[in-house]
């Protein structure tokens, strides 16, 4: 391909590809996001690409690897187009069975289909689910439609219009001025308003300035970053490419997990494709602004996910961070001025350019605008990413689009905004979620983690779960962060053991609030949420683990205790031969029900696991 | 110590101590350590200090200064792992393996990591062994895996 040197030369290429495409030729798209990965799709891919060969109808039939549909919890995903007709857990040997039923004749075939779970309705088609029927996918909705190597599929669906948009009919100042319009707030977690952070950096004095986009995606239990830079690199690029244009910025950087390397690929494959194109280096698309991009990988340390650690991490040091009096805005890479934004608001970029921000500010709250990307994850159905309106409750996300807690249980928390973020009990399912409201309730909403919790899961143990985490990721810098994760971490731990005094509580409260007031960064400033939330909501579990050295909900291993119930134990003997540690007495074919024995049992829970007749109890 | 070796990383970033983070994942990629030799040929050739190639290599804990295992075992105890019930998955590798997380068995066979987050939470708890996902594992589960490998090394 040779480059392109104007808009129109852009548009040219475009109509040349979509006139080579046929809208009503059949399409297989098959998801290969991480969680369908992790469910066997590449067999399946290969399987349908045999089969397409074998029936000789390779040149009829396009056949596409994507990234994350979002529906994690079904895959591996197939979606046959243009009916988009949806099947969900195929497997290899299905694929035959696909093109000779469905593309050949189009029929549907029943057995594929997602079942409704309360209904028992077969739904055919991928809108109709109601996973996705619910939700608002604007910036995650083209993930399923394209191959994120194939710059053509972008291009095909508008892709770099709006960067087209940007540099030949918009100065840089009103760029700045609409995306302040749009109210775009940062994704990444802090939730800063985007077009402010953008003005002050292409006002700040010096020569050069840089743009990073923060693929660091470091809290545990989200991921759509991870899904949106394999599935749709290009999208953040042209975020990014419009951003530096607006800031005044000729360098960029994507600092990304070396724990996805596929990510990593991807956003290679789509720098090479972009610099192709012309997209990207000297003279972007004849409008004279020259823009490159490098990619950092970090080395695995939570902390780089913070601007200042990240940007000496950049520079090739220990990403520890800096006090921030002076901006980074102002002063942040090589002491120039930086602006840092994470994937997904790079991603809503190119949107807000292309529809213009009254209508962007026509999804969501006052406050809050457009939509928000979750992880939903945990004891919930549908689990998978859901791109939502900013304003709708925890409720709906749950329960109508997750379809509500695994096996009926009772559901009792969710938490959000990752290690920095809080525990949301029952009584606050109808609060409206947006970055207001998650902090008024002491939570945060991150970069949009959330982790459905039932009621075998223990609140001390997820606040020592966190206080273990930021224990071990915290830089040392401040002693607050250091220590004060370190002993409320300690305090936890002894809770959990049995050992918990009564005035622990308060304890924990103190070390919350010191670390809180006297660290540098964020990651210490919010360390106490996890904390601070779990008391506030669920006090009566700590005073449970400290008064009675019960565990409610029989997690913490040292206030349970393993019985067999003798009515249901079938005297199989599976335990006895799963049991690592010799503590089970019994006998196949006696009459006696196994049992037991307290004082050898190690409570790994694997007779727990084993047992087909529900015989274990935990009390 | 392979100097080439090291020297081809160093190239490829131009001997540029800004890439010193890129530098060493690449060597700990190819070599599956950083070996002391090679940190100290790093600090002589880029002409920074040794202390400073040190604080990068144990801060990132991506980075190890012992040789890691054939099989590379990694269990993610992310938050959505975690509820699910990761904590149990890792106490049964660890009295199969007699080694705790961050460690490696004495014949160089298994190490065993923890990771914060792999960001394929939807089909948690999820191990990962030299790069192959498993999902949806449980105690049970990771058991009967670890033995199929120890299987396949004792036929080898």
């Amino acid at each position: 391909m040779k480059r392109v040197n104007s808009v129109e030369a852009l548009e040219k290429e475009r109509e040349k590809i979509r006139a080579a495409r046929d809208s009503n030729k059949p399409c297989i798209t098959i998801c290969t996001g991480t969680g369908c990965h992790a469910a066997g799709c590449y067999p399946v891919a290969e399987a349908f690409k045999k089969a397409l060969k074998a029936q000789g109808m390779d040149g009829s039939v396009d056949l596409r690897n994507t990234g994350c549909h979002g529906f994690c919890e079904r895959g591996p995903l197939v979606v046959i187009h243009p009916e988009k007709i949806l099947y969900q857990r195929v497997k290899p040997e299905d694929a035959e069975e696909i093109i000779t039923e469905t593309i050949k004749k189009g029929n549907i075939i029943e057995r594929l289909l997602y079942e409704h779970p309360v209904t028992g309705e077969k739904i055919a088609h991928e809108r109709d689910v109601p996973f996705y029927k619910l939700q608002k996918r604007i910036i995650f909705g083209n993930n399923g439609a394209i191959d994120p190597t194939s710059i053509e599929d972008y291009l095909a669906l508008g892709g770099y219009d709006a960067l087209a948009k940007a540099l030949t009919s918009m100065e840089p100042v009103q760029i700045v001025e609409e995306i302040k319009k749009s109210g775009l707030r940062g994704r990444g977690g802090g939730g800063f308003a985007t077009g402010r952070k953008w003005e002050s950096c292409r006002n700040a004095p010096g020569n050069n300035r840089y743009v990073i986009c923060n693929a660091d995606e470091g809290d545990p239990g989200a991921y759509m970053d991870r899904s949106l830079l394999e599935g749709n690199p290009h999208s953040v690029l042209e975020g990014m490419i419009i951003g530096a244009y607006a800031i005044g910025s000729h360098e960029g950087y994507v600092y990304v997990r070396n724990e996805y390397p596929l990510a990593v690929n991807n956003l290679r494959t789509a720098l090479d494709q972009t610099a192709e194109w012309g997209l990207l280096g000297k003279n972007i698309l004849g409008s004279g602004f020259d823009f490159t991009v490098k990619i950092n990988r970090g080395g695995g340390a939570f902390v780089c996910g913070e601007s200042t650690a990240m940007m000496a991490s950049i520079e090739g040091q220990s990403g520890e961070p800096r006090p921030k009096h002076i901006h980074t805005v102002e002063s942040g890479l090589h002491d120039k001025p930086t602006n840092l934004n994470n994937v997904e608001t790079w991603a809503n970029v190119p949107y807000i350019i292309n529809q213009g921000a009254d209508r962007y500010c026509r999804v969501g709250t006052d406050g809050s605008k457009g939509t928000k990307i979750f992880s939903l994850v945990g004891k919930v159905n549908n689990t998978g990413l859901v791109e939502v309106p900013m304003g709708i409750t925890l409720r709906e996300i749950i329960y109508d689009i997750g379809g509500g807690i695994i096996g009926g249980k009772r559901f009792k928390a969710v938490q959000t905004g990752g290690p920095s973020g809080g525990c949301i009990p029952e009584s606050l399912l109808d609060l409206p979620v947006d970055f207001d409201r998650l902090t008024e309730v002491g939570s945060m909403m991150g970069s949009g983690g959330m982790i459905v919790m039932d009621e075998s899961n223990c609140m001390v143990d997820v606040a020592k779960y966190f206080m273990n985490f930021l224990k071990e990721e915290s830089c040392g810098k401040c002693t607050s962060c250091r220590e004060g994760t370190r002993r409320m971490h300690e305090v936890l731990n002894r809770i959990t053991e049995g050992e918990g005094r009564e005035e622990d509580i308060e304890l924990l409260e103190d070390l919350a609030f010191v670390t809180t007031e006297a660290s540098l960064c964020a990651l210490g400033g919010t360390a106490a949420n996890p904390v601070l939330s779990t008391i506030r909501y669920f006090r009566d579990e700590y005073e449970a683990h400290i008064r009675d050295k019960k565990c409610p909900a029989g997690v913490c291993k040292a206030l349970i205790t393993y019985e067999i119930d003798p009515d249901q134990c079938t005297i199989c003997g599976l335990c006895q031969k799963t049991c690592p540690a010799d503590a089970i007495e019994g006998k196949v074919k006696s009459k006696k029900p196994f049992k037991i024995v307290p004082e050898r049992c190690i409570r790994c829970g694997m007779c727990y696991e084993a047992c087909k007749f529900d015989a274990i109890k935990v009390t | 110590m392979d100097v080439d070796r090291v020297e081809s990383i160093l190239k490829r970033y131009d001997h540029q101590d800004s890439s010193l983070v890129a530098m060493l994942q690449d060597l700990q990629a190819e070599m599956n350590y950083l070996p002391e030799d090679a940190l100290k040929y790093i600090a002589e050739t880029l002409d920074i200090p040794l202390t400073r190639v040190f604080r990068v290599a144990t801060f990132y804990s991506a980075f190890s200064l012992t040789p890691k295992g054939k099989y590379q075992i990694q269990v993610c105890l992310g938050t959505a792992c975690h509820v699910r019930g990761a904590a149990r998955i890792v106490d049964t590798l660890e009295r199969h393996l007699g080694i705790k997380p961050r460690g490696t068995t004495p014949d160089l066979l298994f190490s065993l990591d923890t990771v914060n987050c792999l960001g394929a939470c939807a089909a948690g708890p999820i191990v990962v062994v030299n790069g192959e996902y498993h999902n949806e594992m449980s105690p049970l589960k990771s058991e009967k895996l670890l033995k199929q490998y120890q299987k396949t090394e004792k036929d080898n």
